[in-house]
């Protein structure tokens, strides 16, 4: 009954969603206030229906009902609730439930907070959101429909991949997912205002927020399955350059665009047909990731199974929407006139070229990620294109990109000063050269020490020229410490937002590139009582036991790990046998000192002797990944509650205006 | 932007330095667009893990294969010279080759084509003796190929793979998966009478 | 292809695993290892430049594909041999072709691929460069079209914009 009643619900929002799709375009466009405002109730219908859908779901799981096909599939009794809940979300059709869920909740967050927002724009923008849930609500209720029944029922589910039964994992997809569709609000609203034929200051105003939530939950999503990764593999990755790690990185990378760009129009009132073209983009790359993710098209390690009914379904969903949107982009955009003017050497300036640079890497990993397509597709024969191709293409672009990082803040809007910027950054020069020259002879010279050398140069540059920026913006030792914290408190929370974030990607960069040349590996096998040194660390394997969790064996080996005599740490990783469904895990143990982490897995007994197949390693600096990952989400957080972000207040036209003031046309 | 033009009357004549050129960077992303939905269209439904053989009209790579234990009839490179044949690799693990197996079968009691099998990866030579004693044995020659040395140098990368050999020893055609009677009929057959002229 | 066992990684877009067929870390193992540590350290090397066949996109050293085992045990057999690291990684693509080279190689099926970024690269320069040319050029008239000009009728700048957009100019210019 409670399934029957989750299909229900999603039919019904289906036809809700015809409603809010079409009635307030047509209102907006006869100026018809009472078609304009059903856009409002329909997104709150829309919310509330699937909702009950969602819970529904959930609610099968929470109570294993097997006679759900979904649930049996995916589910079993003996699995903790955090993973049966996670376990909604785990599969195809849960996860295209809880992306339609979060949908609903965008344009709900629209509907109600939006009431500042101009009639017609609020109308466009929901009806818009509204066409692209409708086309979800198809998709699901088509292909894919979440609730079918399974007669007779079985008496226990087949469970769920143990890979998946992990806290990291249980909260990576609602985060990316977050993140995904959260660029569907920057989408509906670029397609509002090209309906509208207006973008302007306003406008950018109302986008901003919006995409920098989407943005930062999309920031903590990727950082959260890299961590996943990282820690549950068992062998100290992070990043593989696989083609759905990329689809998440693509609209990342397009939406960290869009987030620069609208400032422009915010500001300048220029970069407008640019911006409203990245908010198409941005969100058609979180649709194509879709695509690419269970359409098979592509070898991933990821995946869901492979489905080319659906594929064609997304595929058009993708066509349609994009597709659409830039057709309307080639009609309308040529009428919207660019307004403040600026040099290359200024704010604006800076954030164009931060703008170039991360179209540049957006075009070059897709690129790279759909190259095989392109070539199978063009009978040019099967290709790999590995990590080896992206880092070699992908780090030389965001050298530039993080050199200007530090600069362009640096500036003033119109027309900056480039000598005078570089000139206030004498001390992250200085910093970084003693960084990069510190390294270099530390790290005793090899094409590894100079490539660190460089990353940690770079990333000290950057981190040192935004504290910088914040210092000069409170006044730090100009003033007294009194008024320059006076100064810091009252600092725009916008402001000190990208301080932080800024910040964060000095140290991500940091950790990439420390991590990547620096990380040391021992494979062996140990037998109990054999004490290994890796880094300085010496490992001392204790032996293994057997364990047992509520669905699954383990072998627990233990590892005391001593410095100099010190104890340090006692490394318990397992080796996991799940029984439903049969598979083995690692579960890594990792000890942290903040700046490197200490990794140990055990593996299977070798041969028929005491040894274990053990794996031993050293990974510096990735903490700071996690670190600069917090400190960007952080960043956007801190950003939001700007006074000027914060969707619910009310608008500021005078200041809109101020900002436009170059010329003469306000909002 | 002027705030006078509305959605409802957008400029009827583009505005001046509205060239074509113009006009044609706004269209470019629709025009990429359709591109790589062309892409998609073509490749839907196509497995991207599927990996054509490259040593197609290639001879076979030289090897000689220890025979099953107490089977005799080995496999060397030279035995798939003089006649059309197939080369089938399988194992006693492989699900899928239980799938095909009946149709080998069949097709080795018609006498059509010498079938040779190269069994993959046994951890005990025994089983895949015991596998082709419970199902049946198909095979002219068989070799057993322990570490996948051979398999490798075919290329192979799952089981069960069937290639085409002609009289020189050259490979001809790599199927991929389970044998079926329509791909045996469907090409396989065609290929092997052409061989045969 | 029941050997595809590899290990599944997920990590981008929090899914459910396909095909069942993950498998945690059995990556290199140190039975397979070489006694010898130069030629153990060019094995580990030559291993994370192939390509797992059987699995996704995943190089052999940290694949526990029974085939990349095989792959790890053939390349370490021929590093004992003598043999060069680009004359094992030939022999494999002469096996299998470029699919099982993590990096593609350069050569005309590739070029687009390799030259690709660098288009981009230009294409964005000469957005960049056509941009400001642009405004330089239509930008006083954008710029004047405020709310009292028609669509499309562009007001005469005023003097101070005028000023304005000379002293611009010759910044840009100088610098």
């Amino acid at each position: 009954m409670i399934a029957e009643i989750g299909h229900y619900a999603l039919v019904l929002a289906f036809m809700v969603a015809l409603v809010q799709s079409t009635v307030p375009l047509i209102g907006a466009h006869r100026g018809d206030a009472v078609m304009m405002d059903l856009a409002r109730p329909a997104a709150m219908a829309m919310f509330l229906l699937v909702g009950v859908s969602f819970a529904a779901l959930t609610y099968s799981y929470v109570v294993s009902d097997f006679s759900v096909v979904n649930v049996a599939e995916n589910s079993h009794t003996d699995k903790p609730m955090l993973y049966k809940i996670s376990g909604v979300w785990g599969n195809h059709e849960g996860s295209l439930l809880l992306w339609i869920t979060i949908l609903v909740t965008y344009a709900l967050a629209v509907a109600t907070f939006g009431r500042n927002l101009p009639p017609t724009l609020r109308a466009r923008t929901l009806a818009v959101q509204g066409m692209i849930t409708g086309g979800f609500l198809l998709f699901i209720l088509y292909t894919s429909n979440p609730f079918l029944r399974l007669d007779p029922a079985p008496i226990n589910g087949q469970g769920l991949n143990p890979l998946l039964q992990d806290p990291g994992l249980a909260f990576h997809p609602p985060m990316l997912y977050l993140g995904y569709v959260g660029f569907s609000m920057a989408f509906s609203f670029a397609v509002a205002a090209l309906i509208e034929g207006k973008v302007d200051a306003a406008w950018a105003r109302w986008v901003r927020p919006w995409t920098l939530l989407a943005w930062m939950f999309l920031t903590l999503g990727i950082a959260l399955g890299s961590w996943w990764a990282y820690y549950e593999l068992g062998w100290g990755g992070w990043w593989y350059w696989d083609p759905v790690e990329n689809a998440s990185f693509l609209p990342w990378l397009a939406g960290t665009a869009l987030l620069h760009s609208a400032i422009v129009v915010e500001k300048r009132d220029a970069l407008k047909s640019w911006t409203i073209l990245l908010a198409i983009i941005t969100f058609g790359l979180s649709l194509l990731g879709t695509f690419l993710v269970r359409s098979g098209i592509i070898t991933s390690v990821h995946a869901f199974a492979a489905d080319p009914t659906r594929g064609i379904f997304v595929l058009l969903l993708l066509a349609v929407s994009v597709g659409g949107s830039l057709m309307l982009y080639a009609v309308r955009a040529p009428e919207l006139k660019g307004g403040g003017l600026f040099s290359p050497v200024s704010r604006e300036g800076s954030l164009l070229l931060n703008n170039l640079l991360m179209a540049t890497a957006t075009a070059t990993v897709l690129l790279g990620t759909l190259y095989p397509v392109f070539a199978d597709a063009l009978n040019l024969g099967k290709v790999t294109v590995g990590p080896p191709f992206f880092n070699a293409v992908f780090v030389p672009l965001m050298v530039p990109l993080i050199i200007t990082m530090a600069i362009g803040p640096m500036m003033s809007w119109k027309r900056g000063d480039l000598k005078g910027a570089l000139s206030r950054l004498w001390l992250a020069a200085v910093l970084s050269l003693v960084v990069f020259a510190g390294t270099w002879v530390l790290g005793g010279g090899g094409f590894d020490t100079v490539m660190v050398a460089f990353g940690l140069g770079l990333a000290a540059w950057l981190l040192v020229g935004t504290l910088v920026e914040l210092a000069e913006r409170i006044r730090l030792f100009r003033v007294s410490l009194g008024e320059s914290g006076r100064r810091f408190v009252n600092l725009p929370r916008a402001a000190f937002g990208m301080t932080l974030a800024h910040a964060g990607v000095a140290l991500v960069v940091a950790g990439v590139t420390v991590s990547s040349y620096w990380k040391e590996e021992r494979v062996q096998v140990m037998v109990p009582g054999q004490t290994i040194t890796v880094a300085g660390w010496d490992f001392t394997f204790q032996g293994a036991r057997e364990v047992s969790g509520p669905n699954y064996d383990a072998i627990e080996g233990r590892f005391l790990v001593t410095r100099d005599g010190r104890q340090i740490a006692l490394l318990t990783p397992e080796k996991r046998q799940y029984t439903s469904p049969p598979m083995p895990t690692t579960e890594a143990a990792i000890h942290t000192n903040g700046w490197a982490d200490l990794y140990a897995v055990v593996g299977d007994p070798a041969g028929n002797g005491p040894g274990y197949v053990t794996r031993i390693y050293f990974e510096p600096l990735v903490p700071f990944l996690w670190y600069g990952a917090l400190l960007m989400g952080l960043g956007g957080i801190v950003s939001l509650t700007d006074r000027r972000h914060r969707v619910g207040a009310p608008t500021r036209r005078s200041k809109a205006a101020a900002g436009a003031a170059a010329r003469p046309a306000g909002a | 932007m002027s705030e006078t033009s509305t959605e409802t009357t957008p400029p009827a004549a583009p505005s001046q330095g509205m060239t074509w050129g113009r006009r044609l960077i706004f269209i470019a992303p629709t025009l990429v667009f359709l591109v790589l939905i062309g892409f998609f269209l073509k490749q839907l439904g196509e497995n991207p893990a599927e990996l054509p053989s490259v040593l197609i009209d290639r001879p076979v790579p030289e090897f000689a294969l220890d025979p099953l234990p107490g089977r005799g009839m080995p496999l060397r490179s030279d035995d798939l010279k003089g006649e059309v044949s197939l080369v089938n690799i399988f194992g006693s693990w492989c699900v899928a080759c239980q799938v095909e197996h009946p149709y080998l079968m069949k097709l080795q009691a018609s006498g059509y084509v010498p079938i040779h099998g190269i069994d993959w990866r046994e951890k005990d030579p025994m089983d895949g003796l015991r596998w082709l004693q419970r199902y049946g044995d198909p095979y002219t020659r068989v070799g057993l190929d322990p570490d996948s040395r051979i398999a490798i140098a075919f290329g192979v990368t799952g089981a069960p793979e069937t290639f085409v050999v002609d009289k020189q020893g050259v490979i001809r055609y790599k199927h991929i998966g389970p044998l079926t009677p329509e791909v045996f009929e469907k090409t396989l057959k065609p290929l092997i009478e052409e061989l045969r002229k | 292809m029941s050997l595809s066992r590899c290990r599944s990684l997920l990590v981008a877009a929090g899914l459910a695993l396909s095909l069942g067929l993950a498998l945690p870390a059995a990556a290199v193992q140190p039975d397979e290892m070489l006694a010898d540590p130069v030629l153990e350290n060019r094995a580990r090397d030559i291993s994370k430049q192939l390509r797992c066949v059987v699995c996704q996109n995943e190089n052999i050293d940290e694949s526990n594909a029974e085939l990349a085992r095989d792959m790890r045990l053939l390349v370490r057999d021929r590093l004992v041999q003598g043999d060069s690291d680009g004359a094992i990684l030939d022999y494999m693509v002469d096996r299998y072709g470029d699919y099982v080279l993590l990096e593609p190689p350069f050569k005309a099926s590739t070029y687009a691929l390799w030259f690709g970024p660098v288009i981009f690269v230009l294409l964005a320069a000469l957005a960049g460069w056509a941009f400001y040319r642009n405004r330089a050029a239509a930008g006083p008239v954008a710029a004047a079209a405020g709310p009292a000009a028609g669509a499309g009728k562009p007001a005469e700048l005023t003097a101070e914009e005028r000023q304005r957009l000379e002293a611009l100019l010759r910044d840009a210019d100088r610098g």
